[in-house]
């Protein structure tokens, strides 16, 4: 049993192309600035119209073209969210940028 | 025993309902399916709420500042604390406030310095280190978590798994082998802090609870002092039984909440809904089943009160907690899985809360002693020297 605590789906131009082909599930997602330093990690309830598709199209709105994204279809959308975070924080000392403005409560991971 | 609720319950029931409906279910209607916490802003003011009806910290014990509302009360306003989407796990979410862990009230004035009274000013929060990678549900046995004495004190070394709110807590209370001859005589609870050097919290557990987590633990080369030791070496097990017995009536009226909630969704969709120029309710089939939604949960609350009547005397009350724990959680499975077939396609909707409730509550007959250990421990009881 191999256990994935980091997202490891491939990078994507965030574009209008790229966006309409995603699913309309429940998951996670992240973004990433034209350096590659990842800058937020979102996830996509069922409040969303489209899931993840009306996520990252509100993303491109919000951000504009030059990014990149990468998402996880995943039904445990909000335990697996708080799980990306705290890996983040455990391997980076930090949130990604846009999530240190408004952090949920967090709990520590140590991963080995 | 008569369980009908006195005037005084019923005034504090009625009081929690009116909570539930006005205050939770339309804050709730604006949250995540699967959220487990309110807006900081909307739980602070709710605390005050809860504070102002004199029901903050029902679970805490007169003589540390508790309401005095005995446990049958408790146990008849549960019920109605579940009774909305993320009631089961959550219920409320969190406004009433807790106790904490039960064994920390039986901790030396020391530990309870460090530990208690900051866990009742809302200062600190724990977890309960018991189930092991080894298994759960047979503890005395599956505990590998070894702690060997070094320097006045224990070196803790092995895993946890299934554990919540670890990552959150400041402590947690951590069972360990101290004596491998001794079998369950030979465990001993740890009160571990959790920046003490060598715990880990290593990864996150996810499960069918999708609102939560659980974590997996690892101690490596972790010492704890002696004054970390929670009641007397090698007599840990004791500490964690006496837990898991408790903590299966709350665990029981959890369910129940949720089962009547459920059910009463179901009565009124049968009642609304026509198909083929017939509305649900006339319709056998849908008839006996939410008759059976009702013997279900008729048992399940007659079996809990009547545990909760006999911790209320001081009587022994494991078994029937067993069959609490028992008849309400597989009961109330059968409740929320009998209303989704009446709701049909709407049923299976993140729409309503039934599906957050089918999945949460499959937990349940495995969460707090899997329902065959209930049945084993009802069976000791029917062959044992109690036979009736």
């Amino acid at each position: 049993m191999s256990i994935r605590l980091r997202l490891d789906k491939p990078w994507r131009s965030l574009d209008a192309e790229e966006v309409a082909r995603l699913p309309g599930q429940l998951g996670v997602y992240q973004v990433a600035d034209a350096r590659g330093v990842l800058v937020y990690i979102g996830q996509v309830g069922a409040r969303s119209p489209f899931g993840l598709r009306s996520e990252l199209q509100r993303e491109l709105a919000e951000r504009g073209p030059g990014l990149t994204f990468r998402v996880e279809v995943n039904m445990q959308y909000r335990s697996r969210w708080f799980e990306l975070l705290m890996v983040h924080q455990a391997d980076h000392g930090s949130l990604p940028a846009d999530n240190a403005r408004n952090p949920p409560p967090l709990g520590r991971l140590s991963p080995a | 025993m008569d369980f009908e609720p006195s005037p005084e319950q019923q005034m504090l029931i009625d009081q929690v309902r009116r909570f539930v409906r006005e205050e939770i279910i339309p804050l709730e209607a604006g949250l995540d399916p699967d959220a487990s916490e309110l807006e900081p802003a909307d739980h602070a003011r709710l605390v005050e709420k809860t504070k102002a009806m004199g029901l903050f910290g029902i679970d805490i014990p007169k003589a540390f500042g508790g309401p005095d509302i005995d446990i049958v009360t408790r146990t008849l306003l549960a019920i109605e604390m579940a009774q909305h989407r993320a009631g089961l796990y959550v219920p409320c979410y969190g406004t009433f406030g807790g106790a904490g862990l039960a064994q920390i009230f039986e901790a030396n004035e020391d530990q309870k310095e460090r530990y208690l009274y900051p866990t009742l000013r809302g200062e600190k929060k724990a977890f309960f280190g018991l189930t092991e990678p080894s298994g759960g549900s047979d503890p005395a046995r599956a505990i590998q978590t070894r702690a060997e004495r070094k320097d006045n004190g224990w070196v803790l070394n092995g895993a946890k798994i299934f554990i919540s709110n670890a990552d959150r807590a400041q402590y947690g209370i951590v069972f360990a082998r101290t004596d491998a001859a001794k079998g369950r005589a030979g465990i001993t609870c740890f009160i571990v802090d959790s920046d003490t050097p060598g715990f880990h919290v290593r990864r996150v557990v996810h499960t069918l609870r999708s609102s939560h987590y659980a974590t997996e633990l690892e101690f490596k080369d972790c010492w704890v002092s002696d004054h970390q030791v929670l009641g007397e070496v090698n007599k840990g097990f004791a500490v964690a039984n006496d837990r898991l017995t408790r903590q299966r009536i709350p665990y029981a009226a959890g369910c129940i909440g949720v089962a009547i909630a459920a059910h009463e969704m179901a009565i009124e969709w049968a009642k609304m809904r026509s198909t083929f120029g017939e509305k649900l309710a006339n319709r056998q089939a849908v008839q006996w089943m939410l008759v059976d939604n009702e013997i279900d949960i008729r048992s399940a609350r007659h079996f809990t009160l009547e545990a909760a009547e006999k911790a209320r005397r001081g009587l022994p009350f494991r078994t029937e907690a067993a069959l609490a724990k028992l008849i309400a959680s597989e009961g109330g499975g059968r409740v929320v899985d009998r209303s989704m077939q009446i709701h049909g396609g709407m049923g299976m909707t993140k729409d309503l809360p039934l599906e957050r409730w089918y999945r949460e509550m499959r937990i349940r007959r495995v969460g707090e002693g899997p329902s065959e250990v209930q049945r084993m421990v009802i069976a000791r009881e029917i062959l044992g020297s109690n036979l009736r």
